[in-house]
């Protein structure tokens, strides 16, 4: 235990995903001794990340703005969206450079043991999005792990009346894992191989 | 014991760190266990795909558990270093979302219904059973669920008295079922407020809970929905906060799926 301050900057690292108390000690010892401008543009940044970034009212993405940059862009495909679990997948997708259309961020996936359901992500929005009948396609691409699975026949379900082609990313992304792990290559080619649902 | 071996079903799995999970499964010797799979969720992983929900493996844990001290915080878990599939009823039961909310609840309910360390084999047998029946498509998919939920609650020592009275023993059959009151009550103990089930529905739960699935197989839509009611309820009122899955269970399209030719019941 350390005095006032340092205890209590240690605790707050420790809470961060993936920080463990003995992290958590030697980053809050390294800000002690950093310059006093370093600490400082990573504290208004902290703040700013809070303060200025929302998610996007149309794909839930996060921006800058009450759209992101992606849905502003007008040379993007509007009638393909490909659905991801969080944010970071759709910057996974984006390095692949193999998708041209939009997103559609759920917020998380399926996952009843822990009491989250459909109505608990941004599904009734997406099938807001899909009623127009400007999409023509729509990409699964959660997790491919089971609550990803299963959140993506879920979907397949729901849109099934729909006359919207509904396609998965081909297999060969191991399964167990995070779709933020998966490299470009690999990521790339599960996204041209994508194979239609039925 | 630094390695031990045992035989497991994945009940749950949480994000750890980066790229690790917390693995929660039911052991056929050690009860519920907790261990830490390292660097499952990257894509190179050996064994992320074996260490799902509803995986029945074949593990072996490093224990690090210090007889002396007290286990603390994640220090305390065990390792998986080696996992064998036995079935991987999850992998098959995810792309039929139906059937996944059910496992989902089995899974959940096997968690609270167990303590870590301490071994019950009859729940182990029970989840390992109820995952295969589904998979093979043997009946009802909401059947199947009932049936677990009502051998764990009896297994759990929470049977619902279905013959003899639930409070004074008098011989049945009795027409009341009061779930406070631990099932069945006849007239001279029936709580206000007791249901009255359909005759059917009280001889279901006897099929579900003795396997006589000859004849729970034949039951009615009514019965089958007053059933799962009471026998939800049954489980609720015995846990101190409710299951989470339970609600989610998509009960019209497990009910279609599992009889095509049965009328789906509203939701
Ligand atoms: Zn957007
Ligand atoms: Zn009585």
């Amino acid at each position: 235990m350390y005095e006032g301050p340092v205890q209590d900057l240690i605790d707050e690292l420790g809470r961060l995903p993936g920080i463990g108390p003995k992290s958590a000690q030697r980053i809050a010892f390294h800000l002690l001794a950093t310059e006093p401008a370093d600490v400082e543009r990573l504290a208004s940044t902290l703040r700013r990340v809070k303060d200025e970034v929302r998610f996007c009212r149309i794909c839930g993405n996060v921006a800058e703005d009450d759209e992101c940059r992606i849905c502003r862009d007008p040379r993007r495909d509007p009638a393909a969206i490909c659905v991801v679990e969080e944010p970071k997948d759709v910057v996974a997708v984006e390095r692949t450079r193999e998708f041209r259309g939009r997103y559609h961020v759920l917020g998380g996936a399926i996952s009843p043991i822990d009491g989250i359901g459909p109505d608990d992500l941004r599904v009734r929005e997406l099938m807001t999005r899909l009623a127009d009948g400007t999409v023509t396609e729509l990409i699964l691409a959660t997790d491919p792990n089971l609550e990803g699975e299963a959140t993506a026949t879920y979907l397949a379900r729901l849109v099934k009346p729909m006359d919207i082609t509904v396609t998965r990313l081909a297999s060969g992304l191991p399964v167990g894992g995070d779709l933020e792990y998966a490299d470009e290559v690999t990521l790339g080619r599960a996204f041209s191989g994508r194979r239609t649902v039925d | 014991m630094p390695l031990y071996r045992d035989d497991a079903v994945v009940l749950r799995v949480h994000k750890l760190g980066e790229a690790d999970r917390i693995i929660t499964m039911l052991t056929r010797r050690h009860g519920r266990v907790r261990a830490v799979g390292k660097g499952v969720r990257r894509t190179t992983s050996r064994f992320g795909a074996r260490l799902e929900p509803g995986s029945h493996i074949d593990v072996q844990l490093h224990s690090r558990h210090d007889p002396e001290q007290p286990p603390v915080g994640a220090r305390g878990l065990d390792i998986v270093t080696q996992t064998e599939s036995l079935g991987s009823y999850g992998a098959q039961l995810a792309g039929d979302y139906a059937r996944w909310t059910i496992v989902s609840v089995i899974c959940e309910t096997a968690e609270r219904l167990t303590e870590e360390g301490e071994p019950s084999l009859r729940l182990y047998l029970l989840v390992v059973g109820a995952l295969r029946a589904l998979v093979e498509r043997q009946h009802d998919p909401q059947l199947i669920l009932d049936a677990f939920l009502i051998r764990s609650m009896s297994a759990a020592g929470w049977e619902p008295a279905l013959t003899e009275c639930a409070k004074c023993d008098a011989p049945g059959p009795h027409a009341a079922f009061h779930v406070g009151a631990g099932g069945a009550v006849c007239e001279s103990c029936r709580p206000p407020g007791s249901a009255r089930p359909q005759r059917a529905t009280v001889q279901l739960m006897r099929d579900l809970l003795d396997a006589n699935w000859t004849s729970a197989d034949t039951s009615e839509p009514g019965p089958r929905r007053e059933a799962s009611g009471l026998l939800a309820a049954h489980l609720q009122w015995h846990l101190e906060r409710g299951l989470r899955a339970l609600p989610l269970v998509d009960r019209a399209a497990a009910v279609t799926a599992g009889s095509p030719d049965l009328p789906a019941v509203a939701p």
